[in-house]
């Protein structure tokens, strides 16, 4: 996706995603109401709220992935860097390129660490499998950034389901990265790992700020504070409130956010 | 099972001999009986058929005939001669044939079923595949006779339509629905979360589906195939009709063969008991147990392997 070849924007926008008035139904189900989200160009923003409060629903949507349920709709826009995800021209597979997405419980394919971490770079670039030497350095530079590199780097052609649960959701992670993707959505990351495994995940991430726009959703009221700039509460499908991480903890505008970030449900 | 190792409050409250203990019982030895039946009659028929044919592989047979002769005269007055290659040659080459016809057939079918539809249409089309698996074999046997047998005199301008060819396609069509509910299961059994996974990195459907479903199920698919090249195998009636049932070393899929198993059927009830041919048609018989049975373990074995490995 190119940046927007208006001259009016000649900076680019500073919101990664917007929506507006976003509805979205599972069936007869509606699990987001009327969403308005701007989610801030460069940092680490967390979703926090309820279990079923549409808060993976909504990062779903992000990358359409929730329309493999079947029987969804969904009405009002996304904008992705300007872009609206549901226009006519859109293609999938080059959206969720751009927007990267991390699962709940590390999901690495059957196949080898090095097939994992070039899956997505293969089907963007069918037919170049001959420059060996740029693949490797695709390779090693994705798996460095995750962090993974040292201990991987002898045994790349292992069964990355062989894994741990850390260095798998970490080749997760890694895999995203050589298609270049702007986004990332990550959600619940850690919520598989252990507290060594989700402490290793979380400084990843924070690594990773800067370089993308991550878009994080979290059970784990610690782990929104310390690891995101801003935040956002949902609740019922419906955004309650959005701030700066700091403010949101210290003075919540709402009353049902101080109530959930205080402990009284959820 | 042993009633001391039960939790105290049984011990409070000794076992009542009532009607139900009675019935929970009998219902426990009725099932014991029913699961070991099964082992009971493998064994049972293996020691029959090896009963029978014993004579015969301690008397008249000579290995290198038996195995390397392609000449099966059991009837000869002079010199009756039990070479089994031609026949074995016969059911191999349908086999064969029968796998090339069913093995894409069925993954196909299998693809589409599993990874291309969904819901009640899903549901439907799996319903009718094994439908299509109770088919008897006699009535395949009959389409082979009336509808392929002219069909390949007039395509391909033969004499006979009872051949290779034909007895080939018919096991094919009999094997593939059999084969593709198992690939089919097989597909089932790859975790949702590697399509999604897949998916989200921009993976179109058919991407996901050679990339990642094809190669994760590919041992169930070996067992599908496995257990495809079994029920080709062992058929029987459907062979004997579609096949010519000449003894023959096939050079063309238009030469009429003769199978192991309709040798079996066509011969055994003009034997008498207890002579040389008779048993003779019973080491045959030894011999596709055998057969048969290595590639069920075989199939058995590769899917025990998928599932440990999970």
């Amino acid at each position: 996706m190119t940046p927007p070849s208006e001259a009016t924007e000649q900076t680019p926008p500073a919101a990664a995603i917007r929506t507006r008035k976003l509805n979205f139904w599972y069936g007869s189900f509606q699990a987001l109401f009327e969403v308005d989200l701007e989610i801030t160009a460069g940092i680490i923003t967390s979703l926090i709220g309820p279990s079923g409060c549409g808060k993976s629903t909504l990062l779903r949507s992000v990358n359409r992935i929730n329309e493999r349920s079947g029987d969804v709709r969904t009405t009002g826009t996304i904008e992705v860097l300007g872009h609206d995800i549901h226009g006519e021209r859109v293609e999938l597979a080059r959206l969720r390129q751009k927007v990267g997405m991390v699962f709940q419980r590390p999901n690495p394919l059957p196949i080898s660490i090095r097939d994992n971490v070039m899956f997505g770079y293969r089907l963007q670039n069918p037919a170049n499998s001959r420059n060996k030497s740029e693949q490797e350095e695709i390779l090693e530079g994705s798996l460095r950034k995750v962090l993974l590199w040292d201990g991987v780097k002898d045994c790349l052609g292992r069964k990355a389901t062989s894994l741990s649960l850390e260095e798998q959701q970490k080749l997760c992670i890694a895999r995203l990265l050589p298609v270049k993707p702007a986004i990332l959505l990550m959600d619940e990351p850690c919520s598989a790992l252990d507290p060594q495994g989700t402490e290793a995940v979380e400084e990843l991430i924070w690594e990773l700020r800067g370089d993308f726009n991550i878009l994080l959703v979290t059970h784990n009221m610690a782990q929104a504070r310390r690891a995101s700039e801003e935040c956002v509460f949902m609740l019922m499908g419906r955004v309650i409130e959005h701030a700066p991480t700091v403010e949101m903890f210290v003075t919540p505008r709402n009353p049902q956010t101080s109530d959930y970030i205080e402990g009284r449900y959820g | 099972m042993s009633r001391r190792h039960a939790p105290p409050r049984a011990e409070r409250k000794p076992d009542r001999r009532d009607l139900g203990w009675y019935v929970d019982k009998a219902v426990e030895v009725a099932v014991f009986v029913g699961g070991v039946s099964a082992i009971v009659f493998v064994v049972g028929i293996f020691v029959f058929i090896t009963r029978e044919g014993l004579g015969f592989v301690t008397g008249p047979f000579d290995f290198r005939q038996f195995f390397l002769s392609p000449r099966w005269r059991p009837t000869s007055e002079w010199n009756p001669t039990y070479g089994i290659l031609a026949l074995f040659a016969g059911t191999a080459s349908v086999t064969g044939l029968a796998m090339l016809v069913a093995v894409p057939f069925s993954i196909c079918a299998a693809v589409f079923i599993g990874e291309l539809t969904a819901g009640r249409t899903r549901e439907v089309l799996k319903v009718l595949v094994e439908f299509l698996a109770a088919i008897p074999s006699v009535v395949w046997g009959f389409i082979g006779l009336s509808i392929i047998n002219p069909l390949i005199i007039n395509v391909f301008d033969v004499a006979v339509g009872l051949n290779v060819l034909n007895s080939g396609v018919i096991l094919g069509l009999m094997a593939a629905p059999i084969m593709t509910s198992i690939a089919e299961d097989a597909f089932r059994a790859v975790p949702e979360t590697y399509r999604e996974a897949a998916e989200a990195m921009g993976a179109t459907r058919w991407q996901v589906t050679y990339k990642v479903v094809i190669p994760a199920a590919k041992n169930g698919l070996l067992a599908a195939v496995l257990l495809g090249i079994g029920r080709a195998f062992g058929e029987t009636m459907a062979v004997l009709m579609a096949s010519g049932h000449s003894i023959n070393l096939p050079t063309s899929v238009f030469d009429s063969v003769r199978a192991l198993t309709a040798t079996i059927a066509a011969e055994l009830g003009e034997t008498a008991v207890g002579s040389d041919h008779y048993r003779a048609l019973f080491t045959i018989g030894i011999v596709l147990f055998l057969i048969t049975f290595a590639i069920n373990l075989t199939a058995d074995l590769v899917i025990r392997g998928t599932r440990r490995k999970e």
